[in-house]
């Protein structure tokens, strides 16, 4: 057996109960909040440790952060129903549904670059302060994953489709996995919103 | 409905009801999350709200949209692993340093 390749196939391992899709998925997920979980442990850290932090909604542009948020749920929705999509095996509702998720993607990815050139323009670049540091880090970092996500479920939306016919489980399994990973990125975002635009506040020492 | 490991005997009507309620729900949670802003509250009661209401928002998406509500038992537990050790990456350095960061005079 120590030749067999790991197989493509969406059959569930005795061992773990689940098909080696899904288990990967979720392991490199967990590995992924432990990624965003130090970068949010370090701004806890640097923001209780500096007396002197400026408040950064002065900096920020909520209503472009909350239309960012309304966005990315909505591609959260429109991707798993384009999950739906896959397992009714109906590929006219399953591309308009992915195709509105690469769209709704990319109008948030518009929307950051206005934000990000807003931002210079005013001279508030990274180095302008440490809250300017970790905003363009963390929603830079979130961003990239917002890109790769994009290509991903571009790919299966309209680039592997002929799958859908050939070995419709598969295919819809491929779609679910996709998915685990846009909503994993829509619930970063869920978190990244209130912490950097809305909960931020003067100096908190006050001794 | 052939059966995809995971996800047998499926009612996916079901499922699209939940999913458009879960979406509701999420609505309501970012405006009452943006509007809790104008309410000038203090600093710990309004981070301890916001999160509050970002960790809902959390669970709704991952349990409704990434099916966690309904999937194995094995990774709930991986996933409560990685918050359990998430939570020792930010009590960790703040623990050992608490005294840098809020001195006891």
């Amino acid at each position: 057996m120590s030749t067999a390749a790991i197989p493509y196939t969406v059959e569930a391992r005795p061992d773990t109960g689940l098909n080696n899709v899904k288990l990967g998925i979720w392991l490199f997920l967990a590995s992924e909040v432990m990624l965003f979980g130090s970068l949010f442990a370090a701004y806890i850290m640097l923001r209780t440790g500096n007396p002197a932090w400026g408040a950064g909604s002065e900096l920020l542009s909520i209503p472009l952060a909350t239309l960012n948020t309304v966005v990315l749920i909505t591609s959260s929705v429109t991707m798993v129903m384009s999950w739906v999509a896959a397992m009714e095996r109906k590929l006219g509702k399953f591309r308009l549904y992915m195709g509105s998720t690469v769209a709704l993607g990319a109008v948030f990815m518009v929307v950051k670059g206005f934000e990000y050139a807003a931002k210079f323009e005013h001279h508030h670049p990274p180095a302008y302060s440490t809250f300017m540091a970790c905003y363009f880090t963390f929603t830079g970092l979130h961003a990239l994953h917002v890109l790769a996500g994009m290509g991903v479920n571009f790919y299966f939306g309209f680039l592997n489709t002929k799958m859908m016919a050939s070995n419709p489980q598969q295919f819809a399994n491929r779609v679910e996995t996709a998915g685990l990973f846009w909503h994993f990125v829509d619930l970063v975002w869920i978190f990244l919103f209130p912490v950097l635009y809305l909960l931020n506040f003067g100096p908190l020492n006050h001794h | 409905m052939d059966a995809i490991a995971g996800h047998d005997h499926v009612d996916l009507k079901k499922h699209v009801r939940t999913y458009m309620l879960v979406f509701g729900s999420l609505m309501v949670l970012t405006l009452v999350t943006v509007g809790l802003r104008y309410l000038d509250l203090p600093v710990v009661p309004a981070i301890m709200i916001a999160l509050a209401i970002a960790m809902v928002k959390g669970s709704l998406v991952a349990c409704y949209f990434m099916h966690l509500i309904s999937e194995r038992k094995l990774i709930l537990i991986i996933m409560l692993a990685t918050v359990f050790f998430f939570f020792g990456v930010l009590l960790g350095p703040v623990v050992t340093e608490l005294n840098e960061i809020n001195p006891i005079k």
